[in-house]
């Protein structure tokens, strides 16, 4: 059980492995396409893991990118058309980033990683806990953007009207993009040095 | 021809992939230890992008489009097939660099060893396939400006792999407190770059 919960913290793809960054941050200006966006990911991440493991004795190792190109693809497109059918709003605002689910490392490096040299149940459960272990930055971030930048969470006000009157002001910087990298390296900061204790 | 250079300022700096929406991030931080890998990675993707995306421009407007089936009969204008979209432009872009891995292996094998393992993940780096939807998005009237657009954006991504290996290969020498050292100044300095390049939003 233990190895299964490693991306949650000790081995976080993000943090650690430096996977995934490419879509994650974008969609983290605000809580609620973080949230939306860390679903999709772990929901493609988990089944993709489960079809390339069933798929994985018959996949001949020339040709094996294509083949989960097409798998991670057509589970994205999936994705896509539920975003769109459900919440078309949040889908509006993800735009292209959905799209780039697909190339997303994490899933390929996971697929490259666990799920060819792994049977069905154990790549599945690792797709799911490396979805998590992904969305829980993104979360994390998302929260930090949201109520520093725009005073809000999930799209409700939080700051109270109070604070404002007394000169709070919003940080505008926190809504533009370079301020998710930033908060990402404090993070790995944060984590490092925890780490670095425990040992 | 005013406009093609527009577009190409624009996704050069302005829209820059790297820092304004993050694309192409994990080669970004992976493959940027020096300047001259950096270098033949920047021009491998300003390649691929510049091939792929007036390719997928042509794919999208003749194929996937809603009517865009309309020169093959009339009785096709009804369709509309750009779900298959992501599953079409990420086949292209894989065959593309799939070709362009092995004339690279057949006439640099040089370049070819220094890229190594990253050359095959060209296919999966999100700033080509975000090259393509971005393309899609914004409706270009012409193949001209979509590669405009392509090489626009391949530029934009080569000067922010090269200025960051460029600032990498100094921070040998810096003193970076422990915790933060590897990745996590590496993500700071691009937020930071970010920062920079922001200055040509014009505020």
């Amino acid at each position: 059980m233990k190895k299964y919960l490693g991306p949650l913290s000790k081995e976080n793809p993000i943090l650690v492995q430096v996977l995934g960054v490419c879509s994650a941050l974008a969609v983290t200006a605000q809580l609620k396409p973080a949230v939306v966006m860390a679903l999709s990911v772990t929901v493609v991440c988990a089944f993709s893991n489960l079809i390339i493991s069933l798929l994985r004795n018959t996949i001949p190792p020339r040709i094996r990118i294509i083949v989960q190109l097409l798998v991670v693809s057509s589970l994205v497109i999936a994705v896509d058309q539920f975003l769109q059918a459900y919440v078309f709003e949040i889908s509006r605002m993800l735009s292209v980033f959905v799209g780039l689910i697909i190339t997303n490392c994490i899933i390929m490096g996971r697929l490259e990683a666990f799920a060819l040299s792994h049977p069905p149940v154990p790549s599945f459960i690792d797709g799911l806990m490396n979805g998590l272990g992904y969305g829980l930055v993104l979360v994390v971030v998302g929260t930090i953007r949201e109520l520093l930048g725009a005073g809000t969470l999930w799209g409700c006000q939080v700051v109270p009207q109070a604070f404002y009157e007394a000169g709070y002001m919003n940080n505008g910087l926190m809504i533009l993009p370079p301020m998710a990298l930033i908060i990402v390296g404090t993070i790995i900061w944060i984590q490092n040095t925890k780490r670095n204790k425990a040992k | 021809m005013s406009d093609l250079m527009d577009i190409f300022v624009r996704s050069a700096l302005i829209d820059n992939m790297v820092f304004a929406y993050f694309l192409g991030m994990c080669s970004y931080l992976a493959v940027s230890k020096n300047v001259k890998t950096a270098l033949g990675l920047g021009i491998a993707v300003c390649f691929v992008l510049a091939v792929t995306v007036p390719v997928n421009y042509l794919l999208d407007k003749y194929f996937l489009q809603a009517g865009a089936l309309a020169w093959i009969s009339p009785e096709l204008s009804g369709l509309n097939l750009s779900f298959l979209s992501l599953i079409l432009l990420i086949a292209v872009i894989a065959g593309i660099v799939q070709l362009l891995e092995m004339v690279i292996e057949k006439f640099t094998p040089a370049l070819y060893q220094a890229l190594g393992i990253f050359l095959p993940l060209i296919a999966v780096n999100c700033a080509i396939l975000g090259g393509s939807l971005f393309m899609q998005e914004r409706h270009f009237p012409t193949v001209a400006h979509s590669f405009s657009y392509a090489l626009g954006s391949g530029i934009g991504w080569l000067l922010a792999i090269v200025a960051f290996a460029a600032i990498r290969e100094r921070l040998r020498y810096s003193d970076i407190p422990k915790g933060l050292q590897g990745n996590g100044i590496a993500y700071i300095i691009t937020g930071l770059l970010g920062l920079g390049f922001m200055a040509f939003l014009g505020f």
